[in-house]
């Protein structure tokens, strides 16, 4: 028994390092939690206003690329962000990814008055202008020998969610962040 | 590796923190000169107004306007990259045949949408297309905003599934790091801009259309002479390899497919031919290049299933 006098305190003396270190592994996840849900600028803003500047952006129901689709949203449609994780973007009904969205308000249609107001302004860009099927019409007039026929059969050729879902399943393929 | 166009979305919501650390230099450069651009408006402006051809106030809006525009054009929209990569696509269709088989088309559709969904540019503004050009040369090419041609002689280059994917997972590497608009002459970026500037200070009339379809033609020009003629620069080539490699692990390719498919086209090409023999690097520098980013070769051992597929639905090419 004498012995075990020593053995014990020496015990003790683990046991309470042991609650040391435990205490000191609570805090750090404490921290690291508190670090994790500190609002990057992005995020402190909250709902910050967007814009969508492709055709048709997809919505999906996860921050990836396999994530189901919910909607689709047309040019220029405003969206609210309410948080960022990595290259997606939270709105309403999903996941939309960077691509698809600038900060810029698109305008669709402006009138001449607009053009020179919305001209000097930077957080407005108006659709059309520049480079647009009005130029694309008159380079063509100008060069009859362009078809342009290819290049919309072209754009015709579309895949689905679905038939990319099957298609990765069928060629034994394992994407990053699997399929949904 | 994104794409600068990605990064700037997010960074300007980020508190527009950080953008000159990582926009690259050719952005910087872009915007150097379009703030010249703006400068040379101003003077221009000035000019007409004191010699009478214009209004003092038109002369102020043509100021205005020129200055926006020189910020906004370096942004070239996706919307006029997509009208841009059309008549990209319309030019090398002037000089290529299509190649009408529809399942050999639908495949590489299946397999490219799929790899660009994973790219850091998923989303352009008239999504990504894929099209067979009926021909023997080694050769692909991609417009900007994501039109993609390929060549049966390039896909005779590929043996695997694994293969295939890395030529197309190529190409929109290419198209997110928007190499084709950058080679476009920084002159007529500054003439458009201040065509530009024109449309903005008073209604849009014929002369001006005139003025920016020139502009357009020869950007046209500048893309489709580098993308036919001269190539892109051999650091933009291996970029896009780079991002191949990106592209294709995380749609759960081997990026060995790379080097399969190099050493294929090595034993194919003729040196002293068009295509890649002449737009591109050396097969074999560009397959070291690679192993720096995915390890020493290891030949691809792609699953039954895949192989069968690519086998049949490239079985005529």
């Amino acid at each position: 028994m004498k012995n075990s006098c020593p053995h014990s305190v020496f015990q003790k003396e683990i046991a309470r390092e042991g609650i040391i270190h435990r205490k000191m592994i609570r805090a750090l996840i404490v921290l690291l939690i508190v670090v994790m849900i500190i609002p990057f600028p992005a995020i402190a803003d909250g709902n910050q206003t967007m814009s969508v500047q492709v055709k048709d952006a997809q919505v999906r129901s996860t921050p990836s690329f396999m994530g189901r689709l919910v909607t689709t949203l047309s040019y220029g449609a405003k969206v609210q962000v309410q948080t960022e994780k990595g290259d997606w973007a939270k709105i309403g009904p999903g996941w939309i990814h960077a691509s698809a969205l600038t900060p810029k308000e698109i305008v669709l249609k402006a009138g001449a008055a607009d053009v020179d107001r919305y001209a000097s302004g930077e957080e407005v860009a108006l659709a059309g202008k520049g480079f647009n099927k009005q130029v694309e019409g008159a380079h063509k007039a100008a060069n009859p020998n362009l078809d342009y026929g290819w290049v919309d059969r072209m754009e015709g050729f579309t895949v689905s969610g679905d038939e990319m879902r099957r298609f990765i399943r069928e060629g034994d393929l394992s994407p990053e962040g699997g399929v949904q | 590796m994104k794409t600068d166009r990605n990064r700037r979305a997010f960074l300007i919501s980020a508190g527009k923190t950080g953008l000159a650390i990582t926009a690259g230099p050719a952005l910087a450069a872009l915007l150097a000169g379009c703030e010249t651009m703006g400068q040379i408006t101003e003077v221009g402006s000035n000019i007409a107004a004191s010699t009478g051809l214009i209004s003092h106030d038109q002369a102020a809006s043509l100021t205005r306007s020129g200055h926006a525009v020189a910020k906004t054009f370096t942004d070239i929209t996706p919307e006029q990259e997509y009208y841009i990569g059309r008549t990209v696509g319309a030019v090398i269709l002037e000089k290529y045949r299509p190649y009408s088989d529809t399942n050999a088309n639908r495949y590489v559709n299946l397999l490219g949408q799929s790899l660009a969904q994973v790219s850091d540019m998923p989303q352009t503004y008239g999504g990504y297309h894929f099209l067979i050009l009926d021909s023997d040369d080694i050769n692909a090419l991609s417009a900007p905003g994501g039109l993609i041609f390929v060549t049966r002689g390039l896909l005779r280059c590929c043996r695997s599934e694994d293969a295939a994917a890395a030529v197309l997972a190529h190409e929109i590497g290419h198209v997110q790091l928007q190499h084709g608009l950058q080679a476009i002459k920084k002159s007529r970026i500054t003439s458009a801009i201040a065509i530009i500037g024109v449309e903005s200070a008073k209604t849009f009339a014929g002369q001006d259309l005139a003025n920016l379809t020139q502009a357009f033609e020869g950007a046209i020009t500048d893309i489709t002479k580098t993308l036919i003629n001269n190539g892109y620069s051999r650091s933009y080539e291996y970029s896009a390899d780079q991002a191949a490699a990106t592209i294709m692990g995380r749609l759960g390719y081997d990026p060995n497919g790379l080097a399969d498919m190099l050493m294929e086209m090595e034993q194919r090409l003729d040196p002293g031919g068009l295509g890649f023999a002449k737009t591109h690097p050396d097969p074999a520098a560009r397959i070291s290049s690679i192993e720096k980013h995915i390890g020493r070769y290891r030949p691809v051992a792609p699953p039954s299933s895949r192989q069968a597929r690519f086998e049949k639905a490239l079985v005529r090419i």
